[in-house]
C-alpha cells in the first residue's frame, strides 16, 4: 500500500500514538504504589480494646464511597444549626466535630487521609479552615 | 423509530455490563479483557483508516477558498481564509479543530414575507453544542488522566481545579458533567426537532449520540451518586497500563458500565462517522494552501490523454481558414 | 418554457421532508426538472461509452449488460485515486449544516437536494459495497443495494447540483457536494448517462476548439459583427488579430461571448481595452474555449479539452496568456490546469507590458485573469476613465461561484467596478463573496428543457437581487461568468424584469475613454449615455 503526503500523515500519526499511549509509557518501568492505610493509632486501638471491634460512625464501605457527603452534612449541621449530635445508621450517636471527633481516632492524617486523598489527586478543603492537627514524625512513633 | 432503536441498543449494552459485573466470575472479563480489546481495536483501527486515506493520493489542488487570494501586492489577501503558505494552512486548520470556524458560519434560511422570499438568520447553537460537546468531552478525557498516572501533574490537577472551581457540593462539582449532558441532549433534540435534520438521520447518527450520553450519565452517577471504590478503580486503571490489572471487589457494577460503554465506543470508533476526528485534518478543500497558480500541484496518476491537436483541427478547417484570412501551418 | 409556472407561485416552497424515509421515496422525474440525454455522436466524437439513442424518462436505459459491474469498478478505482471522496465517503456526521445552503434545496424544498442527503446518495452504496459495518448491518448501518432506480435517482440528482461548493463554505470538515458530483457524473458517464447540454458542447469543443462549435471563419465572422458596432459607438476601426505567432500575449475567453448577448458586450470591451493598451495579443480560433464543459463529464474530458490552452500558447509561441472573464474555467485554470497540462515552462512569468507588474500569484500556471490585470492597469492609473458613462446604471456584483470559491478573486472586480460605475451597491452579506449564490444554471444545466430546475435553482441568488433592486433601485447585475451572463438574463427576466445582466469589462469599455474615439452618445448596447438625449433635446 502506497502512502501519498507521508510526512505529515506519519507526523499526525505519531502524535496520535503518542497520545493515546501515554498511560502506558508513562508508567513504564515503575512499580506500582502499594496503598498502605493504617488504621492503628492508640485511640482506635483503645477503642478496639474497650469495644470489642474497630468501628466508624458509619460502616467501612458506607464511609468510603461517601465521607466527604457525611462530612460536608457535619459542617452544616454544626455551624448552622449548632446541632453537635449524630445518631448513625446502627443506632449509636456520635459527636459532630472533625477535630475532636474524626481526628481523635485518625490522628495519622498522613497515612489515612492523605493516602488515598494524593493518590487520586483530591484536594479537600477541610484544612482551610480547621488548623491541621501536628502529627508526630514517624520516625519518633 | 432509528433513535429509538439505538436507545435501545445503548440501555440494552449497559444492563449487559451491569449484569455481568454484578456476577463476580465476569468482573475480569469487564474490567480487563473487554477494555484491552477494545482499545487495541481503537489504536490500531483509527491508525488503519487513517492509512488507508492516505493511500489515496490528493490529485488536485482543490481548497475551498473563502477570502481574497493573493494576487496584486495592494490587494488585501486573506492569509488564513484563503491561505497561500503552509503557515496559513496551518493556522486555517487550528481555526477548523479547535473553533469549528466553518460551523460558526452556519447560516438559517427563512422563509419571509408572504413566503416568497427567504432571508438568512444567524444560526450559532449548532456550533455552540458543538464546540462545548467536544471541549467538554476532551477537559473531561484529560481530566481522568488522575486514574492513570501516580503522581497526577499539576497540569491535570489545574484543568480539574478550574473545571470545579465553582467550588459547589462534595465531592466537588465539574463544569464539564453538566456541559456535556446538556450538549449531547441539544444535540439529540435538534436532530429529532428539525425535519431536515430527522430525514438525513441515520442509526449511525443517534447510537453514538446515545452511546456517549451513557457514558456521561453512570460517570456523573459514579461521583455524585451511587459512587463507587474509586481508590480500587485507580489501582484497576495503574494495573491495566502496567499490565499487572486487579479488580477489586469493591468495585460496583455502575463503574463496569460505564468502562464497557466506553469500551463500545472504543470498538465503535474506527467503523463509524466518528473518524471525522482524524479525518478532519486530511481534508483537502481545507488544508491545502491555494497556491496552485504559484506552485505546480502533481497528480502521481496524471497519465497522457487522446487530445484533438492543431494539426487535426487544420487539417479539419484549412480551407475554411484561409479562407477568413487566417494563418495556417501548411498551406 | 411555455409550461413554466408563473413566480408567484414557483416561489412557495414547501421544505417540508417526505413521510417516507428518504430510501423509501423513489425518484420521480419532474418535466422541467432535467435535461434531454446525451446524443450518441457527441459521446462517439469523444469516445465516451454506450453511445445510444436513449432519454431519461423512458423506463429502460439501454444500460449495458454489466453497467453494476462497471460502476462498482468506476468506485473503487475513484476510491483509490481521490483521498477527497474516499475521505469524504468516510467522514459525514449529518450535522446538517450544509442543508439549506444550497440553492436547489432552497428553491425546490427536495430534501435529496440538500448536499448531505445527494451525497448519501452515493454513500449508502459505498457503505454497502465498501464497508463491513454496511456488508453485515445493511439498511441499519445506512446501506442499501445500487439497483437501477438508485442509478437513476443518481441521474437525477447529479444533474441538479451545479458543483457551486458553497455547501463546503459552510461544512465543518470541508465535505465539497462538488467533489462528490464530478465523480457520481464520471460514474454515470461511463454507462453513456450524460445529458445532451453537455455532451453535445464537450463533442464541438473537442473538434473545433469550442463548445458552440464556432469554425474558424465564424469566430473571425462573429468578432467582425461586434467590430462594426464598436466602430459605431466609438468611430474607432478594431483589427484583432488570429492564430498569431509571436504575440506576445495569447487571449482565452469563453466562446458564449462571441455568439450571444449580453456576452458579446463583455467581448467587445476586451477588444476596445487590448486596443487602447496597444496589446500585442493574439485570439486563437483553435483554442477558442476558456470553459471546460469536460469538466462536468469526467477529469479526462476536461484535461483533454484543457490541454489545448498550452499547446497552442507553446505553438504560437507567446510569453504568457490572459483568460477572459469566466466561472469554471477560473477554477479548471487555478486548481487543474497546471497539474494536468504543466509544467508550462515553455512560458514567462506573465508580466504586463503596460505596467511592468509581475502576476507572481501565476508564476507557475503562467495565466492572468482580465480582472486582475485591469485592476492594475487602474491601479497605476493606465486607463482613462468616465464613470459618468456608466450612471444610468445602478449595479450590484454577483460573484461567481468557482471563482470566489475556487480561487478567492473577490476584490479585483470590485475595484475595477467602483472605478468604472459611480454607483455600485453589495448584495446582503449572506449571498456574497464566499457564500456567494449560484445562478443555478452552472455545470452544463443551462438548457432550455430544464427551466423549471434553474428559476428554482436561481432563486435565492434573484432573491438577493430582488432585494437590491427593491431597496436601492438597482437595475444591473454585473459578473465576470460567461454562463452567468448567458442565465441570469433568463433568471432576471422571470424573477427581476428590471434587472439587466452584464458583464464586468462591457462596463470598463463603457467608461472607457479611448484615444482618437468620436464623443459617444450611446453605450455598447446602443442606449443613449445618460444626459444626451437632455443635451439633443436642447439643441
Amino acid at each position: 500500500m502506497k502512502i501519498y503526503n507521508k510526512g505529515p500523515v506519519f507526523l499526525g500519526i505519531v502524535i496520535f500514538l503518542a497520545l493515546a499511549l501515554f498511560p502506558f509509557y508513562n508508567n513504564f518501568g515503575k512499580a506500582n504504589k502499594k496503598l498502605d492505610i493504617k488504621t492503628d493509632t492508640p485511640a482506635i486501638l483503645e477503642y478496639e480494646k474497650v469495644n470489642g471491634k474497630k468501628e466508624c460512625v458509619e460502616p467501612k464501605a458506607y464511609m468510603r464511597g461517601e465521607h466527604m457527603v457525611l462530612i460536608n452534612n457535619w459542617r452544616d449541621a454544626v455551624v448552622r444549626d449548632d446541632n453537635r449530635g449524630y445518631l448513625s445508621s446502627t443506632g449509636k450517636r456520635w459527636n459532630m466535630s472533625l477535630q475532636n471527633g474524626c481526628m481523635q481516632c485518625h490522628s495519622n492524617k498522613k497515612k489515612f487521609c492523605d493516602e488515598c486523598h494524593n493518590y487520586m489527586a483530591v484536594k479537600p478543603f477541610c484544612w482551610d479552615c480547621h488548623i491541621q492537627p501536628v502529627e508526630k514524625e514517624e520516625t519518633q512513633s | 423509530m432509528k433513535a429509538l432503536v439505538s436507545l435501545i441498543a445503548v440501555l440494552l449494552l449497559a444492563l449487559i455490563a451491569y449484569a455481568g459485573a454484578s456476577v463476580p466470575a465476569m468482573r475480569f472479563l469487564f474490567g480487563v479483557v473487554i477494555p484491552y480489546a477494545a482499545f487495541i481495536i481503537f489504536v490500531v483501527g483509527m491508525v488503519v483508516r487513517i492509512l488507508k486515506w492516505a493511500s489515496s493520493p490528493v490529485p488536485f489542488r482543490i481548497p475551498t477558498t473563502t477570502g481574497q487570494q493573493k494576487s496584486l501586492p495592494w490587494i488585501k489577501h486573506s492569509t488564513i481564509e484563503s491561505p497561500s503558505t503552509g503557515l496559513g494552512v496551518i493556522a486555517r486548520m487550528a481555526l477548523e479543530v479547535l473553533f469549528f470556524r466553518s460551523l460558526f458560519r452556519n447560516l438559517k434560511t427563512q422563509q419571509v414575507g408572504d413566503g416568497t422570499q427567504v432571508a438568512y438568520g444567524e444560526a450559532k447553537w449548532l456550533w455552540a453544542a458543538g464546540l462545548a460537546f467536544h471541549w467538554s468531552f476532551l477537559i473531561i478525557l484529560v481530566r481522568h488522566m488522575r486514574f492513570f498516572i501516580e503522581q497526577v501533574p499539576a497540569a491535570i490537577q489545574m484543568i480539574e481545579g478550574l473545571d470545579s472551581f465553582l467550588q459547589i457540593g462534595a465531592p466537588l462539582f465539574y463544569m464539564t458533567d453538566a456541559v456535556i449532558l446538556a450538549s449531547v441532549t441539544y444535540l439529540f433534540i435538534r436532530r429529532i426537532g428539525i425535519p431536515q435534520v430527522k430525514y438525513i438521520s441515520l442509526i449511525a447518527d443517534y447510537f453514538p449520540l446515545f452511546l456517549i450520553l451513557g457514558i456521561a450519565v453512570t460517570g456523573v452517577l459514579m461521583r455524585y451518586f451511587t459512587k463507587t471504590d474509586i481508590v480500587s478503580v485507580k489501582v484497576l486503571a495503574m494495573g491495566l497500563i502496567s499490565f499487572n490489572p486487579t479488580v477489586a471487589e469493591t468495585i460496583s457494577p455502575m463503574f463496569f458500565t460505564h468502562l464497557f460503554l466506553l469500551s463500545v465506543l472504543f470498538v465503535y470508533f474506527p467503523m463509524s462517522k466518528l473518524v471525522h476526528m482524524a479525518g478532519v485534518f486530511m481534508s483537502p478543500t481545507r488544508n491545502l494552501a491555494n497556491n496552485s497558480r504559484m506552485k505546480r500541484h502533481v497528480n502521481p496518476w496524471n497519465y497522457p490523454v487522446h487530445v484533438h491537436t492543431y494539426e487535426e483541427y487544420e487539417n479539419d478547417f484549412r480551407e475554411k481558414m484561409k479562407g477568413a484570412g487566417l494563418p495556417v501551418e501548411k498551406e | 418554457m411555455a409550461k413554466l409556472p408563473k413566480p408567484e407561485e414557483l416561489s412557495k416552497i414547501d421544505l417540508t421532508p417526505p413521510k417516507t424515509d428518504w430510501m423509501d421515496t423513489p425518484v420521480v422525474f419532474k418535466e422541467g426538472m432535467f435535461c434531454h440525454g446525451s446524443k450518441p455522436k457527441s459521446l462517439e466524437i469523444v469516445g465516451f461509452p454506450n453511445p445510444r439513442e436513449w432519454r431519461p424518462a423512458d423506463a429502460d436505459w439501454k444500460l449495458p449488460e454489466n453497467w453494476k459491474e462497471i460502476l462498482l469498478e468506476g468506485i473503487a478505482d475513484r476510491l483509490k485515486k481521490y483521498r477527497s471522496f474516499r475521505l469524504f465517503m468516510d467522514i459525514c456526521v449529518r450535522c446538517g449544516a450544509c442543508a439549506d445552503k444550497c440553492h436547489f434545496f432552497i428553491g425546490t424544498g427536495d430534501p435529496k437536494n440538500m448536499p448531505v442527503l445527494r451525497a448519501e446518495l452515493i454513500r449508502s452504496v459505498y457503505r454497502k459495497e465498501f464497508t463491513t459495518a454496511g456488508k453485515i448491518f445493511g439498511r441499519m448501518a445506512g446501506a442499501r443495494e445500487l439497483t437501477v432506480d438508485v442509478l437513476k435517482e443518481w441521474w437525477y440528482y447529479f444533474y441538479q447540483c451545479t458543483e457551486c461548493r458553497r455547501c463546503s463554505v459552510f461544512c465543518p470538515y470541508g465535505i465539497d457536494q462538488a467533489e462528490i458530483t464530478m465523480i457520481g457524473r464520471e460514474l454515470l458517464n461511463l454507462l453513456g448517462l450524460n445529458i445532451e447540454w453537455i455532451a453535445g458542447p464537450v463533442s464541438n469543443c473537442y473538434m473545433k476548439g469550442n463548445h458552440l462549435g464556432l469554425e474558424p471563419h465564424t469566430i473571425v465572422g462573429n468578432l467582425e459583427y461586434m467590430l462594426d458596432d464598436i466602430e459605431t459607438v466609438t468611430g474607432k476601426r478594431i483589427k484583432p488579430t488570429f492564430n498569431r505567432k509571436g504575440a506576445e500575449i495569447l487571449f482565452v475567453t469563453p466562446s458564449g461571448d462571441l455568439f450571444a448577448d449580453p456576452g458579446t458586450y463583455t467581448a467587445m470591451g476586451y477588444m476596445m481595452l487590448f486596443e487602447e493598451l496597444g496589446l500585442d495579443y493574439t485570439w486563437s480560433t483553435y483554442a477558442s474555449e476558456g470553459g471546460n464543459f469536460g469538466f462536468f463529464t469526467s477529469n479526462e474530458m476536461a484535461k483533454r479539452l484543457n490541454s489545448k490552452i498550452y499547446a497552442e500558447a507553446k505553438r504560437l509561441g507567446v510569453k504568457w496568456i490572459l483568460g477572459g472573464e469566466c466561472g469554471h474555467m477560473w477554477r479548471v485554470l487555478s486548481q487543474y490546469m497546471d497539474t494536468w497540462n504543466g509544467p508550462a515552462d515553455f512560458l514567462e512569468v506573465p508580466k504586463s507590458p503596460i505596467t511592468g507588474t509581475v502576476f507572481e500569484n501565476a508564476k507557475s500556471m503562467k495565466m492572468v485573469h482580465v480582472a486582475e490585470f485591469t485592476a492594475d492597469l487602474i491601479k497605476n492609473n493606465k486607463l482613462k476613465l468616465d464613470p459618468k458613462r456608466n450612471d444610468h446604471l445602478k449595479v450590484t456584483w454577483h460573484d461567481s461561484c468557482n471563482v470566489a470559491r475556487g480561487m478567492g478573486m473577490l476584490e479585483e472586480p470590485r475595484y475595477v467596478l467602483k472605478n468604472v460605475v459611480n454607483n455600485f451597491v453589495e448584495m446582503p452579506e449572506d449571498t456574497i463573496r464566499e457564500k456567494t449564490f449560484c445562478c443555478g444554471s452552472g455545470t452544463g444545466l443551462n438548457a432550455s428543457e430544464d427551466m423549471d430546475l434553474r428559476m428554482k435553482g436561481g432563486f435565492p441568488r434573484a432573491n438577493a437581487v430582488k432585494f437590491v433592486a427593491d431597496h436601492y433601485g438597482v437595475n444591473m447585475l454585473a459578473n465576470v461568468c460567461a454562463i452567468d451572463r448567458a442565465t441570469l438574463k433568463a433568471l432576471m427576466e422571470y424573477w427581476v424584469p428590471s434587472v439587466g445582466v452584464c458583464g464586468l469589462h462591457e462596463l470598463v469599455a463603457n467608461a472607457l475613454i479611448m484615444k482618437g474615439e468620436k464623443e459617444r452618445t450611446t453605450d455598447l448596447r446602443g442606449e443613449p449615455l445618460p444626459g444626451i438625449e437632455a443635451k439633443e433635446e436642447k439643441a
